[in-house]
């Protein structure tokens, strides 16, 4: 793949078609000038300009100029490459060019809609199209790669999201590693009491699919253990995934509980418990916890702090507890990977005026959730920070931590509705007891949400307009001893208003994970302004990613419920499935290419190249790239200090003609080009 | 340390004791403060209401001054209004450049000419806090306070001047907190510590004025504070002179010293009370004074395992 030098006299035939993209690009940029002002230099032999390019129409208009006047490159100054640049390589390749002889200028997110002005991005949009008319000038046909897919499928989280999307594959018969960082999957989910506005038990729909995960052959369940590492591409994925140590034999353990029962540490459960419950050091996070082993909490446990103890292993009946257990590494191979790693709970203590972490009656939402559980600390009863007390006078604090700029910009879309089933949950649990939510706006779009909104009005819920500015025990008069007082401005009644009451919860937004970014370096994709996974595409491609093979599904994309979650966890399952049954697909020819004649066998690209695609020839001392695993970054080519390493599509000719073009003074004629170069 | 020191009108009067106090602890925390020459006074917090172009011309002549006279880019205000007016103008000139020129007209007719952004404003409780750090005050003490409760309160100037960098959470501060506990002293979780005194609202309405004060001390009370510890001579002044008032009006019977947090320093660090201004105080702080100890309170034993009472509660870090 060496650079072709073309002599001057050897001209190309060069179409030009700029789209006005109805008006987003032809609002701003004057197309039928930059149409014109291409058409001067003297390598395009047309120069169109159209509505509508990615139209069928449109389409055709490359393809039969390209039979018609024997073009030889096209160009097409448009949208993103992301968008369409696939739509246009075809309608070349359907005019018989190889789709490589094309390029594309990209003059709508790089100019109509970065400016409204007129005559800049005019001006910008010939200096993009100049440029992508040199380039192509240098372009070489290449043809497409081949790579299998492997039909094995690595989840990372098992959540409901991950849940979902496992069953899916696994139900169609393709192997699925599924992996969670906790003792059990289940999620967030599991933690939940009820859900919004069905308010059918959170655990009663979740656990069966907990156990069709834990049964289906297809499904190798990884728990407590992390990913390491992933090397490779689409369809060839090398995992590492460390299984850590639970301290307990997976073949032998029966999950009788009677370790959980008899040992003596008691410490606060801070993952499933939220913070409001016991556990042990060796514990299960619920009973009906999938795989159904337990966990021995190192830090915690008396034997591994002081040496001794061992009641879980002189009471288990199977000799299932072993100290020596060691983290294990294990490795395979998939083709492709769904990332869904869940979201993290704000942390309200970083508003210190809400009080949470200071005033032991206000509430996170993860810990109401758990009291409110039957299955919870209190069995459900909803009491005070004593245990005991019932509260009268109950105040929901809605947004915390969410629209607001100072924490999270973003609304966080489930509070309202939760914060309503709160409401509906105390009214049940407690009647009698007054509910005070403070909202700023109510959000209740979905099925049946608005319907539970007014069931709610209906109930007897006061609704008060207005963002809460503290929640204080500092009393001021008299009734309000003792009480937790809310202030906030009543914005419908233009008051202030203070409410002493027994009890705050906050309901805390969703966050992207504490690791997400790192999470998201690993797998190779990236992060929005949010910490939130990016999608490839917002509307059209929400659970793809920008690296092949890798999908996101569920909240580590953006906040979102329970019904939107399951919704994505099947559209990553159905995307990889789409993948597998396809068996094979074509992979861009960029890559890299050393010239061996010419390699001095330094070997400084060897140890550069990210993804261990250069090997090394002993016997005739150069190096070369394994082309299936080259992923074109392009490192080796700009290390190479003989600069004999080619990356296909980018080589220097290509670069510099196109930087030539771009740097060109786009307001002269472009005829005058030709003499200076 | 090299620091310009804005001492304002109130440090040379009422405040005296504020004043002494700084001066003492600088000494122990190797601090050098330069006053600035020929300093005027910042216009408190009414004339900017009023005037805002001389006002805000007054504010600059002394910026400049300091960068003019100054080694140190940086200028302490102790006073809580003079550091919010220095802070603030300082802010608005760079942001506002149709006032800048304007204030550049004044100033140039004195022959003084200022760059904004070119003097570092502090409250000295940020240079303690921050600049000194916890660990450097710690080191100084000699007779800690143990025992002794104190309410930190901050007032509402000087943890948010607005749209400004912040060196602490703007509702609820802790860097005088934890100053205070590196002193050995017993320190309340006050829930009012940053809402206003009244300001000068006790010259205008006296009866929403008392009302604030009223709500100040009680909370104290409540928390059963043996002192107040303030930052800000307004706080001072207002919580000392008019605790008589609220008692009278309100039927109470507070009797809560309230000083200057450097003024607890001071002692902590071994100065004799008459070097701090101890004795200018209305409400006189020695009987809360005596109650500190030589030894530390007892901390109370860890609740045994397996016990339960109640629910987990959170908690919130040290760093938090």
């Amino acid at each position: 793949m060496s650079e072709q030098k073309k002599s001057p006299a050897e001209q190309e035939k060069i179409g030009v078609y700029v789209c006005h993209c109805g008006s987003n690009i032809a609002g701003t940029i004057d197309v039928q000038e930059v149409a014109e002002w291409i058409e001067g230099n003297p390598n395009v032999v047309v120069s169109r300009n159209y509505e509508f390019m990615c139209s069928s129409t449109g389409q055709e208009l490359i393809e039969n100029d390209i039979k018609e006047k024997g073009l030889t490159r096209i160009v097409v100054a448009s949208c993103s490459p992301h968008m369409h640049e696939k739509t246009f390589r075809e309608a070349t390749e359907r005019g018989g060019l190889n789709p490589f002889l094309y390029e594309m200028a990209n003059i709508r997110e790089h100019g109509s809609w970065a400016t409204n002005d007129k005559q800049a991005a005019t001006i910008k949009a010939k200096a993009l199209v100049n440029a992508a008319v040199e380039r192509v000038v240098h372009h070489a046909p290449l043809e497409k790669i081949p790579v299998e897919i492997n039909p094995k499928t690595l989840i990372v989280g098992g959540g409901i999201a991950g849940i979902t999307a496992a069953l899916e594959l696994a139900e169609a018969g393709h192997h699925v590693y599924l992996v969670e960082r906790e003792g059990t999957i289940g999620g967030h989910m599991a933690q939940i009491d009820k859900t919004f506005p069905t308010l059918d038990c959170s655990a009663c729909i979740l656990t069966p699919k907990m156990v069709d995960v834990g049964q289906n052959d297809n499904i190798t369940l990884l728990s407590y253990s992390e990913v390491e590492s992933v090397d490779g591409y689409i369809g060839n994925f090398n995992i590492t995934v460390r299984k850590k140590a639970r301290c307990v034999i997976d073949e032998l353990c029966t999950s009788c509980g009677i370790c959980e029962e008899k040992c003596p540490i008691k410490v606060v459960d801070e993952d499933y418990g939220a913070g409001i419950t016991y556990r042990k050091a060796i514990y299960r996070s619920f009973p009906q916890a999938v795989p159904g082993f337990p966990v021995l909490d190192k830090e915690n446990c008396t034997y591994f702090q002081t040496g001794k103890c061992k009641v879980c292993e002189k009471v288990c009946p199977t000799e299932a507890i072993d100290y020596e257990q060691e983290d294990e590494w294990i490795k395979f191979d998939v083709g492709n990977i769904i990332l869904a790693t869940g979201y993290d709970l704000f942390d309200a203590r970083k508003i210190p005026q809400y009080g949470y972490g200071r005033l032991a009656n206000v509430f996170s939402s993860l810990e109401f959730e758990r009291m409110v559980n039957a299955s919870g600390p209190t069995g459900g009863h909803i009491v005070l920070r004593d245990g005991e007390t019932e509260p009268e006078k109950i105040a929901i604090v809605h947004c915390v931590g969410s629209r607001d700029q100072n924490y999270n910009e973003y609304c966080s879309k489930v509070c309202c509705m939760y914060s309503l089933k709160f409401a509906h949950l105390v009214h049940e649990h407690l009647p009698g007891a007054e509910v005070y939510n403070y909202y700023i706006d109510m959000r209740t779009p979905g099925k049946g949400y608005e319907e539970f909104y007014h069931r709610l009005l209906n109930e007897g819920t006061h609704f008060i307009r207005g963002r809460v500015a503290e929640i204080t025990d500092a009393d001021r008069q008299p009734g309000e001893e003792g009480k937790l007082i809310v202030q906030a401005e009543n914005t419908l009644l233009g008051l202030q208003q203070r409410n002493a009451v027994d009890m705050v919860i906050l309901s805390a937004g969703m966050e992207a994970r504490h690791d997400a970014d790192e999470v998201s370096k690993l797998f190779k994709m990236g992060c929005d302004y949010d910490g939130f996974f990016n999608e490839r595409h917002p509307k059209l491609a929400p659970v793809a990613t920008m690296t092949d093979g890798v999908f996101i599904a569920g909240t580590c994309q953006g906040p979102k419920d329970i019904p939107e979650t399951v919704a994505q966890g099947g559209a990553a399952a159905s995307q990889v499935a789409k993948l597998i049954n396809q068996g094979t697909v074509m992979m861009e020819p960029v890559r890299a290419s050393i010239r061996e004649d010419e390699c001095s066998g330094c070997r400084i690209c060897n140890n550069l190249c990210p993804y261990n695609a250069i090997e090394f020839d002993e016997e005739k001392e150069v190096s070369r790239v394994i082309t299936a695993l080259c992923q074109g970054c392009g490192t080796c080519v700009a290390a190479c200090p003989s600069g004999v390493i080619d990356g296909a599509h980018f080589t220097n000719t290509q670069v510099l003609a196109e930087l030539e073009g771009i740097l060109w003074d786009v307001q002269s004629d472009v005829t005058a080009k030709q003499e200076v170069l | 340390m090299k620091y310009g020191y804005y001492p304002g009108c109130s440090m040379e009067k009422n405040a005296r004791s504020y004043h002494d106090s700084t001066m003492a602890i600088a000494k122990s925390l190797g601090i050098e403060f330069v006053e600035v020459e020929d300093w005027n006074c910042c216009g408190a917090t009414e004339y900017i209401a009023i005037e805002k172009i001389p006002a805000y011309a007054l504010i600059t002549r002394n910026l400049a001054l300091a960068a003019e006279q100054n080694g140190s880019t940086n200028l302490v205000a102790p006073c809580s209004a003079c550091y919010l007016n220095l802070k603030k103008a300082d802010h608005y000139l760079t942001d506002d450049p149709k006032l800048k020129k304007k204030v550049d007209t004044a100033l140039d007719a004195g022959g003084l000419n200022y760059q904004p952004g070119s003097v570092n404003v502090q409250h000295l409780l940020e240079t303690i806090a921050i600049d000194i750090g916890y660990q450097a005050v710690e080191d100084q003490v000699k007779r800690p306070l143990y025992n002794l409760r104190v309410a930190p309160y901050y007032g509402c100037l000087v943890p948010r001047p607005a749209a400004m960098e912040q060196f602490d959470d703007p509702e609820h501060p802790v860097t005088m907190d934890k100053i205070l506990k590196s002193l050995g002293a017993t320190v309340i979780d006050y829930p009012l510590k940053a809402q206003c005194c009244g300001g000068h609202m006790t010259q205008i309405s006296e009866d929403t004025a008392l009302e604030m004060l009223r709500r100040l001390l009680k909370n104290a009370a409540d928390y059963d504070a043996d002192m107040i510890a303030t930052l800000c001579p307004m706080c001072q002044l207002n919580l000392d002179a008019y605790q008589d008032a609220v008692n009278a009006r309100f039927g109470t019977d507070y009797k809560i010293p309230v000083v200057y947090f450097t003024q607890l320093m001071g002692l902590a660090f071994g100065f004799p009370a008459s070097e701090l201004g101890f004795g200018k105080e209305i409400v006189s702080p020695s009987p809360a004074l005596e109650k500190i100890t030589v030894d530390p309170p007892k901390t109370p034993r860890a609740r045994r395992r397996g016990k339960k009472s109640g629910l987990p509660t959170p908690t919130i870090t040290e760093e938090g």
